[in-house]
């Protein structure tokens, strides 16, 4: 048995400890979410948090996450208020949208870490999140408008 | 009764009341020959096409006819309709259709997603469709207040009557609107007259794509469902010829092992296992005729190849004789590789057996010949068949297979698992896949005349058939000519008096298929490539050569000249940056580009800014245009300088994104889209961003560098 949070909530998994965070989320949490589209870590597709950080679920194996909290792009907020969120529907970002879980949650920890990214912040941020439609130039303005919107929010 | 009214040939437009109340504007398409009665054709036949659903509780569902893999169709078929149908649009949903005739293509006669046509073909449709049922929403509540139906007018979901003061919302009109006669003919509005079409509207899906809620075909997920992975053969072609599965079958959580036509299913409860006992798995392959396969060798028979004479696609005046007294000619060749669409969304596809039924879920482009290929496999009839179309993670193209690869493989493996199955494929199993865009060779000979004008133009192709052996031969194959191969060269937009291209279409065994921009993918890149050496042979500024061959093709003109205009052409650049330029005409758009670049020591090339100019006709929504350009530029971007499939022994050499690379974002342009304001139809806008960008970005690398790139991907080797 592995045990962990996930959104907060506490799970416990019966699978090889082997199995890949990802695919514990996916089959066996039923939270698809989270997309498959290397399994090497070359994409982002999969990206969630772990204790707050950026990791590529692909490749953790859930043994990885005993005891610790994740987040997936489910729990980033419970009625599309996250300003990553908001942003990302503004400037109508995504296409397919198959890679935008794993787009956002790169951004999440981005803007976590520095609340005003420079272009060259985002490139470094998002260098490892593939999106094979070409909304690039929409993911970095949409960046942008969501540390805007972030810091509007914490000068209320 | 008055006749209903036509929407195609047989088609017509039929109403009446959706299951548990509300309005159905339906699309009624009779089966030449049917089998069954024609009234019971009819009854399930309105019940099935429906293309919008008026609910009692004001919802308004719209169906899509076609599949949304990211170029906006389930926001743009929706403008469309409530256009005429003045719904409140924030009450706009949209659903998938089933697979039936009535959702046909209105031009390619079955139910598909390509050819970037879907505006175009649907431009009347969905408008006559929300216009019918306005219409009767209409005639409902002038009926229910005894008045004029034309003293009515309609105003976000409601219908109002100025001089009584009375107002009906389209949920409480729904069910009286469904017992009237649809009009014989709705006449539909001005395009002066739009107010939703032409404005950037927000994405419908927009919301489902950031909070984890949007349902590809990957997260589908039915009850007693298996997941399985197939081991397919290392060599196009290959088969199985002995097979060991006893480790495989020791995995916990591997349920079966099965051969299926493809190769060796690993049945398992999850993808986890399944994955690993497939690594279990001790196979032999008979690797069949094509074991020898190698894009070095082919290569080099493709260059041979060309300096023959090919099947005559388009000859116009005498190029022979021009080339013969020309005062300069210029020579030339071009290599594009074997690409993959390496959607994110791997391939994959979930199939419930039954005995006399086939469910099917997955993203598809090719709803009809998938059925039909799935009945096949299944051994029913094709009404058996159902097909939910999921949201696809990608298509450009792959999801459209001819042979339907990826659904009827997985009703092969659900037949062996004897329960509902999720095939999955791999990253490496989607590369390694086949259907490819064709590796394509292409040989130019220019004659200039004195005054450095060309006069003669000659351009001989080398590559595969996309459309020869399949069931769009005859639709798209005339005289040994895919017309595939040759689009984009043999329907040149330059005046050029002496013309002549002409093709080879070698067999091989690996698998092709369309490729974003198809044809487009390798004349845009060729051909534009090529007219700048031309312009430059005769000493002529290549944007100002281009403006004058196309002095009888005003909207390309027009594109052109505003490209150059917005990217400032001619003016200075920082030092080591070139500029290049390229116009493409595909899918009825009218298309230029200019592109910036400079190259780093050791041959890296930075892009550093695209300007695209189109024309596509009326545009329905700006914002979904100007995305479908962008992501069409960074796609050819990632053709002109990163991807290429090759063989060696028959393998493929590449297998994830550390060999089959994709642009990222620290090496994305910044781009700007400029959409010249057009009165005429609607044209393709998903494609036709793509051909420009690796001719712009050529030329823009020998105003750089002065070297000439004449094969993709770009190399660092060849500019260091």
């Amino acid at each position: 048995m592995t045990s962990f949070h996930v959104n907060g909530k506490a799970v416990e998994v019966d699978v090889d400890p082997a199995t890949p965070l990802l695919w514990v989320l996916r089959d066996s949490l039923g939270m698809t979410g989270t997309k498959f589209g290397c399994g090497m870590a070359l994409c982002g597709a999969c990206t969630v948090h772990l204790d707050g950080k950026a990791i590529r679920s692909c490749v953790a194996p859930v043994s990885r996450v005993e005891g610790k909290r994740v987040t997936t792009i489910e729990g980033l907020s419970t009625d599309l208020t996250h300003p990553l969120q908001r942003a990302w529907i503004e400037l109508d970002v995504p296409q397919c949208g198959y890679c935008q879980s794993g787009q956002i949650m790169s951004a999440a920890v981005l803007l976590a870490e520095n609340p005003k990214p420079t272009d060259e912040d985002i490139d470094e941020a998002m260098g490892g999140n593939i999106c094979r439609c070409g909304t690039y130039p929409r993911i970095r303005k949409a960046i942008h408008k969501a540390a805007q919107l972030a810091n509007a929010g914490r000068a209320k | 009764m008055s006749a209903p009214p036509m929407v195609g040939r047989r088609e017509f437009i039929r109403t009446g009341a959706a299951v548990g109340g509300g309005l159905l504007v339906s699309l009624y398409a009779p089966l030449p020959g049917g089998s069954s009665g024609p009234l019971a054709a009819e009854e399930k036949d309105f019940a099935l096409n429906a293309f919008v659903r008026i609910g009692t509780d004001e919802s308004v569902t719209v169906i899509s006819a076609h599949s949304e893999m990211g170029q906006g169709v389930y926001t743009s078929l929706p403008m469309l309709l409530n256009e005429e149908l003045e719904a409140d649009w924030s009450k706009i949903r949209v659903e998938a259709a089933p697979v039936d005739k009535a959702y046909n293509h209105p031009v390619f006669g079955m139910q598909m997603t390509g050819g970037s046509t879907t505006s175009p073909a649907e431009w009347e449709r969905y408008r006559k469709m929300g216009a019918t049922a306005r219409v009767m929403l209409v005639e409902a509540a002038a009926a229910r207040w005894d008045v004029e139906a034309s003293t009515c007018r309609v105003e976000n979901g409601v219908v109002l009557h100025a001089a009584t003061n009375r107002r009906g919302t389209y949920g409480s009109l729904a069910n009286a609107a469904a017992r009237l006669t649809p009009p014989a003919n709705v006449p539909l509005k001005n395009p002066k007259d739009f107010t939703l079409l032409g404005k950037p509207t927000l994405r419908l899906d927009t919301p489902s794509k950031t909070n984890g809620t949007a349902q590809f075909g990957l997260d589908v997920m039915v009850p007693r469902m298996l997941t399985a992975v197939v081991a397919r053969p290392p060599v196009f072609g290959g088969r199985v010829a002995k097979l060991d599965a006893r480790e495989a079958l020791k995995v916990p959580g591997v349920k079966a092992v099965e051969q299926v036509p493809s190769g060796v299913a690993v049945i398992a409860e999850r993808f986890w296992p399944a994955k690993l006992g497939r690594e279990k798995l001790i196979i032999e392959w008979d690797l069949g005729p094509n074991a020898g396969l190698s894009t070095e060798k082919m290569l080099r028979d493709f260059r041979e190849t060309a300096l023959k004479p090919g099947a005559i696609a388009k000859k116009t005046g005498d190029p022979e004789a021009a080339l013969r007294t020309a005062a300069k000619t210029v020579t030339a060749e071009y290599d594009v590789p074997y690409l993959a669409h390496a959607a994110m969304e791997p391939l994959n596809c979930v199939v419930d057996l039954r005995p006399d039924s086939c469910e099917i879920w997955t993203g598809t482009q090719f709803e009809t010949v998938d059925r039909a290929n799935a009945a096949q496999a299944a051994g029913l009839p094709a009404d058996r068949v159902l097909i939910h179309t999921t949201l696809l993670g990608g298509g450009f193209g792959r999801r459209a297979n001819p042979n339907s690869d990826f659904v009827v493989e997985a009703v092969h493996v659900a037949r062996a698992a004897k329960a509902p199955v999720k095939v999955v494929w791999t990253r490496e199993d989607d590369l390694r896949g086949g259907w490819y865009r064709p590796m394509w060779h292409d040989r130019f000979v220019a004659g200039l005349d004195a005054d450095g004008d060309p006069v003669a133009w000659t351009h001989t192709i080398v590559g595969q058939s996309i459309m020869q052996g399949t069931l769009f031969e005859s639709f798209g194959v005339k005289d040994g000519i895919d017309s595939a191969s040759v689009e984009g060269a043999a329907d040149l937009l330059y005046g050029m008096p002496n013309l002549q291209v002409d093709l080879h279409t070698p067999k091989i065994g690996v698998p092709v298929q369309w490729w974003r921009s198809v044809g487009h993918s390798h004349t845009g890149f060729s051909v534009e490539a090529f007219f700048d050496e031309v312009a430059h042979a005769g000493g002529k500024d290549p944007y100002e050569l281009r403006r004058k061959l196309l002095a009888n093709q005003p909207r390309m003109k027009a594109v052109l000249e505003l490209a150059a205009q917005k990217a400032n052409w001619g003016s200075q650049l920082p030092p080591g940056v070139g500029r290049g330029i390229a116009t493409h005409f595909s899918f009825a758009s009218y298309v230029a580009q200019v592109v910036e670049a400079s190259v780093g020591k050791g041959g890296a090339v930075r892009v550093h800014r695209v300007v695209c100019a189109l024309d596509c006709g009326l545009v329905i929504n700006p914002d979904t245009v100007r995305a479908q350009i962008e992501g069409g530029i960074i796609f050819g971007l990632t053709a002109a300088l990163k991807t290429e499939i090759t063989l060696k022994e028959g393998r493929v050499e590449q297998g994830n994104f550390d060999d089959y690379q994709m642009l990222r974002i620290f090496e994305s342009p910044e781009i700007e889209v400029h959409i010249v304001p057009s009165g005429e139809s609607p044209t393709g806008v998903g494609e036709p961003g793509v051909p420009p960008v690796a001719p712009a970005l050529a030329n823009a690398i020998f105003a750089a560098t002065g070297k000439r790139v004449r094969r993709l991907p770009i190399r660092a080797s060849d500019l260091a």
